[in-house]
């Protein structure tokens, strides 16, 4: 493998943004695990954190904004053979796109859900996202956002999700390991990433997310749904990280009587013999 | 030739018994036609099926019948003037109607002593058999692949009491149709998507369209086909992309509401350079409409849909033939031209079962997945070419790297909002259009070339527009003709103009409220159609129709 792998290229991100370091991790993740770019897809759809897939030397797919998850879990059906990556921002993820979220991890297709989640809409500039705090002025949100915040490894965990995940981009290595696992993971993985937005959340900044994450330790046990359900819901002064929940499941293709034979849709040739008797069963 | 109306309540077994008796007219050598008209409701309310069939070919349905059978007061009710003279009305001996035509059988009484309240339907196959002077001799070929085979005798046996219990009234007429295919326009559409190679097929459950999911998922396992019910019909087509990106022959299937969700993604399609197959089974809108009726309103909103401006082919299907066929032809002018191809066809198409010569998926070659050459240097995803079509990669297939972008994009796939680069990629992308113009086929035409009237009119009412051509011509022979259009977006112009020029008078026929077809054609060719002739009660026009309103209009 050449040493220019998953290069990266210029970005229009600011200085100081979060979505370098996840970037980076991706990048070197991916380098670890041995993946040849040509086998790795990395879907986005729209926003700031939904341009990392122009990034990074790999298969891209640009798409619409919410929609990434939809033609990304097809483009997996299509080829089991691709490993398949979503890398996109909490409103492509969670706003736009958030009926595909919760219908994705129900199909438990093999694929991995990275969410930069910097709790703020950047593109559009500095808008509250469905992951905003309480309280957040922005230039819509005038009076202050009075609206719930989502809370995304929650409800992934309660919609049925095997591999559940928070990290941070201040704890790289963690990161990254977290990463790895979840690009492993046999079906739907999601890692939730907190990250700051130096430009336009200036209340959940780099310092605010530091003082309060924490990483679980080992006497943390990933395979109790409901002591995780308890940990996800932990977000205030204290902030776990790491591993959440964690359950092997039949994915789409064990269930699927057509992928399970094992040979990638895409490989698979019209049977015509089969398609004349169909219509003859029309005579 | 006969016209059969079979109507009851939802729940009653209308369309099984329709569907058992229009297979035992084909095997019995007829040319069937049964259209299917219902109402959006799981139990009670008015539902009806139309059999017609004839020695010769009939492509539409009629209004005029020879029988009712009824399974309820309401269908005599309704029906009983559309009854001509000498034509019955055959019902349980429980119901009344003050009709001298009507037969009185006790259907429910006789299931019941068979023992099965629920073969009163086979009671009245067996009856209508009879009455036709058909004989028994397909009853248990066709029964076995209606019934289970625990019920199979009973049925039999209620087939052959329904048969016994009646005089024949009509008599058998020998056809030559046996042979033939008995097919829907919506089952149509998921065979010729089956020969097409079609791997993943993603859609939202909405009428009249589900009825090609239903098809497709049938025969998905045995087919290598994957079948996906997406969360919502947004879902739908961005798998649908998502799968097609990655190598996988795919398509969507909806009606207009579904579509109007689609929008966005059909320009991701048409931007990206992804082919994608849409099929647009049309109701009646706007919004929810008549659910379960048919319609021809959206040529207008899927020839436009979706902001900015790409390239895309809309096809409309006209008879279960056609549907086969040009369903095979979409996916190989998707792939060509990594466009979206739009098919339109509506509920009566869908739903209509016709007798059509048997399919051969070898007629129509299909173009591979994906370019075999990537061209010459660094691979390119969007390089520019002479025709406009770049090499299309699978991902993964190689070792190259295919990017795509529903942003403006470079030669590479990479963002960018360069002026040049812009004006460069949209002129490639609309430089297939030219291509597109060399693929279209000429509307059909029916009449013969010394007409003074043209008729107009495109997808479904194809049927009824030969049938309206030659009830117009019975009298004046010659005098009237008709163009209906298959392909329809972009517009195909050579025979309309060159038929135009020759015609007196230019009706346009359309079911829909504004003539959309007329419009386009305007807009287009300049050519103005002198009247409109339209119908948008969620009912399809039947030739008779057309032919009557055409008299009527000239007596004025």
């Amino acid at each position: 493998m050449n040493t220019e792998t998953f290069q990266t290229h210029e970005t229009a991100w600011c200085p100081g943004c979060g979505n370098f370091a996840i970037l980076k991790c991706l990048q070197s993740v991916l380098k670890q695990l041995g993946k040849d770019p040509s086998e790795v897809l990395i879907a986005a759809g729209i926003g700031q954190a939904a341009k990392t897939p122009q990034y990074i030397s790999a298969n891209a797919f640009c798409g619409l904004h919410g929609r990434a998850l939809p033609a990304a879990v097809a483009a997996k059906i299509a080829n089991e053979r691709l490993t398949v990556i979503v890398d996109t921002g909490d409103g492509d993820s969670y706003g736009e796109g958030g009926n595909h979220f919760i219908h994705n991890i129900r199909r438990n297709v093999d694929i991995t859900h990275f969410v930069h989640d910097n709790q703020i809409y950047g593109l559009t500039k500095g808008q509250a996202s469905p992951t905003s705090m309480l309280g957040l002025v922005t230039g819509v949100q005038t009076d202050g956002n009075f609206n719930e915040p989502l809370n995304p490894v929650l409800l992934a965990i309660a919609c049925g999700a095997g591999f559940v995940a928070r990290g941070f981009t201040g704890h790289q290595e963690h990161l990254k390991a977290l990463m790895k696992q979840a690009i492993e993971y046999k079906g739907y993985a999601l890692v939730d990433i907190l990250q700051p937005c130096v430009t336009f959340n200036k209340t959940n900044t780099f310092a605010w997310y530091n003082q309060r994450v924490y990483e679980l330790d080992a006497s943390y046990d990933p395979a109790d749904k409901i002591a995780a359900m308890q940990k996800a819901m932990e977000f205030g002064d204290r902030i776990p990280i790491g591993l959440l929940y964690r359950e092997e499941k039949a994915t789409y293709h064990q269930k699927n009587a057509v992928l399970k034979q094992g040979i990638p849709l895409l490989d698979k040739k019209t049977d015509f013999k089969y398609i004349n008797q169909v219509i003859e069963s029309y005579i | 030739m006969y016209n059969l109306l079979i109507g009851g309540a939802a729940g009653q077994g209308i369309d099984t018994t329709a569907a058992i008796l229009e297979k035992l007219l084909k095997c019995s050598g007829y040319n069937v036609f049964t259209a299917r008209d219902f109402m959006s409701r799981v139990r009670g309310g008015h539902n009806f099926s139309l059999l017609r069939f004839s020695v010769s070919p009939v492509y539409s349905h009629s209004n005029q019948l020879d029988g009712i059978v009824a399974l309820d007061e309401e269908t005599i009710r309704l029906h009983k003037d559309q009854l001509k003279e000498h034509g019955f009305i055959l019902c349980d001996s429980k119901l009344s109607a003050a009709d001298s035509r009507l037969i009185q059988l006790p259907m429910a009484a006789m299931a019941k002593t068979l023992g099965n309240p629920r073969v009163a339907g086979s009671i009245a196959v067996g009856a209508v058999l009879k009455l036709f002077g058909e004989s028994l001799e397909h009853v248990g070929t066709v029964l076995h692949t209606f019934v289970k085979q625990p019920f199979f005798d009973i049925n039999v046996q209620a087939v052959q009491d329904g048969y016994q219990s009646m005089e024949t009234r009509f008599s058998h007429l020998p056809g030559p149709y046996s042979a033939q295919m008995l097919v829907s326009g919506s089952k149509a559409v998921a065979l010729g998507a089956m020969a097409a190679g079609l791997r993943f097929y993603s859609a939202y459950p909405m009428s009249p369209s589900t009825a090609v999911m239903e098809a497709l998922a049938a025969k998905a396992d045995e087919a290598g086909i994957v079948v996906e019910q997406a969360e919502d019909e947004i879902a739908a087509v961005n798998m649908a992309i998502g799968a097609s990106y990655a190598g996988a022959r795919a398509m969507t299937g909806t009606s207009g509401g579904g579509f109007s969700l689609m929008v966005e993604a059909l320009g991701l399609s048409g931007m990206a350079e992804i082919p994608l197959v849409v099929i647009d089974v049309q109701r009646p809108g706007p919004v929810t409409g008549l659910p379960t009726r048919t319609e021809q309103s959206d040529l207008k909103f899927v020839i436009s849909a979706s902001q900015g401006e790409f390239p895309r082919m809309v096809i409309a299907l006209r008879n279960p033939s056609d549907a086969f066929y040009q369903t095979m032809r979409a996916f190989n002018l998707a792939e060509t031209y990594q466009i979206p191809v739009i098919l339109l066809s509506d509920q009566y198409l869908g739903d209509a079962t016709a007798t059509v010569a048997p399919f051969d998926p070898q007629k129509i070659p299909m173009v591979e997945s994906g370019s075999v050459d990537a061209g010459s240097g660094e691979y390119l995803r969007y390089r520019y070419t002479e025709n406009g079509i770049s090499p299309r990669l699978i991902p993964g297939k190689s070792a190259h790297l295919v990017a795509i972008d529903s942003d403006e994009h470079d030669e590479s796939g990479r963002i960018t909002e360069s002026a040049a680069v812009r004006n460069q990629m949209m002129d490639k992308r609309m430089k297939k259009l030219e291509g597109l113009q060399r693929e279209l086929q000429e509307p059909e035409f029916m009449g013969t070339d010394d007409f003074e009237i043209l008729l107009l009119g495109w997808g479904s009412t194809w049927g009824p527009m030969e049938e309206a051509v030659q009830l117009l011509n019975k009298n004046q022979p010659g005098r009237y003709a008709a163009l209906v259009f298959g392909d329809i977006y972009p517009l195909p112009q050579q025979r309309l103009k060159e038929k135009a020029a020759k015609a007196r008078c230019i009706i346009d026929v359309e079911q829909n409220a504004t003539g959309q077809l007329a419009d386009l054609i305007r807009e287009t060719t300049g050519i103005v159609c002198d009247h409109r002739m339209l119908k948008y009660d969620g009912r399809q026009i039947s030739g008779e129709e057309i032919a009557e309103r055409i008299r009527k209009e000239e007596l004025k």
